[in-house]
């Protein structure tokens, strides 16, 4: 397994030794979900608490040293999730504006901004932590931090399917269009489901195989003690701590000055 | 259905946090006791890989074909997919585990509305598409005669009745506590109407997957399982 690269929209580590880098995984891990729990409660309508959450992304992906773009390619993936807020504008009720003609909602305006603020920096939030932690190294973390074994194994066997899904997709793809498949056929939907279950038996039985080769080396559902790494300092705590408080001072800012 | 964040207000955003761990809790509870054993039994053994294997599988496929819809975006759900192979206990925690990835990873759902969309879309099928799909199973056993076609309809009824069961939920959600300033008549036709199509979708092609599955592997499709002991019943 090869870490974060595979799974859709996930960037590769950024390979530095940076003291982020190093950090225990416990710890970024909570102080991510943290961060962006705290984002996602900022209210709808203010704007300048994310000009607080940015910059201090920014100065952690400075410590980091994880490029900016690096970071930024991650935000292609909200794309389509996001998409629909195009609408909320013309849909929402209440007061309008008129755009080039168009009347606009404006309460439409400030939740389609708020959706799209809110995703995009919880997946920077996300993005730097899968910057600087390997998979195995946010699993471990997740068990550190007492996730039950059957949500880490299920999410571990899940990083270790992904890529192998991809590439058996795609020869089936490339198999099924060479025999004069079409998807955009409606009666053509039982050969997609086939290919579908073909795909499923045969990554299934690949993975059974490695299952069946970790169940003979001693795995019992979850890592070896070895590997899940020490309890972090109180210090390591802190400092990862620290920037999700002023995350939470800044969405509790922002509630303030709404009303 | 991935509710965005700002959609519903905090209190039902909390009732369904709390409703989706003390639901989960209760999954995992009655999973774990066949976990503690991974290499006991054969079926017990395979199920975390199969687990594994249907998250990535969720994940991969659930690219967005509907991603128009008055705040949500519309594709392919599974949860019945995943209760029809996993049984459950085991299929709401696999789909809340993509659910999560997906809204830390792929900005698809709200974080804060996490616990509403584990709701929707990871246990509503087990308490409503699964009893659904053993029941019909059931029945059009003695009816068709054919145990192997009746898992297969009863899969598909069940998909399609879970996913508009779904958006039905969404839209009393939406009713009881939307925070955005789009009417709750627009949200639950919009709601409504695009799932209704998608459920069009996700029937054929969950009973279409289990036919091909109970062709290929018979052994992993949990709703399937006494047709391998007891074939042509």
């Amino acid at each position: 397994m090869s870490g974060a690269a595979h799974r859709p929209g996930a960037q590769p580590v950024v390979a530095a030794d940076t003291a982020l880098h190093r950090a225990p995984p416990q710890c970024k891990v909570a102080a991510t979900a943290v961060c962006v729990l705290f984002v996602a409660c900022t209210p709808t309508g203010v704007l300048w608490p994310y000009l607080g959450y940015g910059a201090l992304l920014v100065g952690t992906a400075v410590i980091a040293a994880v490029p900016a773009r690096a970071l930024l390619r991650r935000l292609v993936v909200e794309i389509p999730f996001v998409f629909f807020v195009v609408l909320l504008p013309f849909l929402a009720s209440g007061p309008t504006v008129g755009v080039l003609g168009v009347r606009l909602s404006l309460a439409g305006i400030a939740s389609a901004v708020a959706i799209v603020l809110k995703a995009s920096f919880g997946l920077l939030a996300t993005g730097l932590l899968a910057a600087t932690t390997p998979l195995p190294e946010v699993i471990a973390g997740l068990e550190r931090l007492r996730a039950p074994v059957i949500v880490t194994a299920i999410a571990s066997f899940m990083v270790r399917y992904g890529e192998l899904l991809n590439s058996e997709l795609a020869r089936l793809r490339t198999a099924r269009v060479c025999r004069g498949a079409d998807q955009r056929w409606l009666w053509q939907v039982a050969d997609v489901a086939g290919c579908v279950g073909a795909l499923f038996v045969r990554a299934f039985e690949r993975g059974e195989r490695v299952y069946l080769a970790m169940l003979s080396r001693g795995y019992t559902g979850s890592l070896p003690p070895t590997l899940t790494g020490a309890a972090a300092s109180r210090f390591a705590w802190l400092t990862a701590l620290a920037v999700p408080a002023v995350f939470a001072g800044l969405a509790a800012a922002g509630w303030v000055t709404r009303s | 259905m991935h509710i965005p964040d700002g959609f519903v207000n905090a209190p039902v955003c909390v009732a369904g946090g709390l409703l989706a761990v003390g639901g989960l809790a209760v999954c995992v509870r009655r999973v774990g006791t066949s976990m503690r054993t991974p290499g006991g039994s054969a079926v017990g053994g395979s199920d975390i890989p199969l687990a594994g294997l249907a998250a990535a599988f969720f994940l991969v496929l659930e690219a967005p074909i509907f991603p128009i819809g008055v705040g949500t975006g519309g594709h392919l759900l599974g949860g019945t997919l995943a209760v029809a192979l996993l049984g459950p206990w085991l299929g709401p925690v696999v789909v809340s585990v993509v659910l999560v990835v997906q809204a830390l990873f792929a900005g698809d759902g709200g974080v804060t509305a996490l616990g509403v969309n584990v709701v929707n879309m990871a246990l509503l099928p087990a308490l409503v598409g699964y009893p659904l799909l053993i029941g019909s199973a059931r029945v059009l056993t003695r009816i068709l005669g054919r145990a192997r076609l009746a898992v297969v309809v009863g899969c598909a009824v069940a998909a399609v009745v879970s996913v508009l069961a779904g958006a039905v939920l969404y839209s009393l959600e939406y009713a009881v506590g939307g925070a955005a300033d789009v009417p709750a008549g627009t949200v639950a036709a919009a709601t409504i109407g695009t799932y209704a199509v998608i459920a069009l979708f996700e029937g054929p092609v969950t009973g279409l997957v289990v036919a091909a599955l109970l062709r290929l592997r018979p052994d992993l499709v949990r709703v399937g399982r006494h047709l391998t002991k007891a074939p042509a019943a």
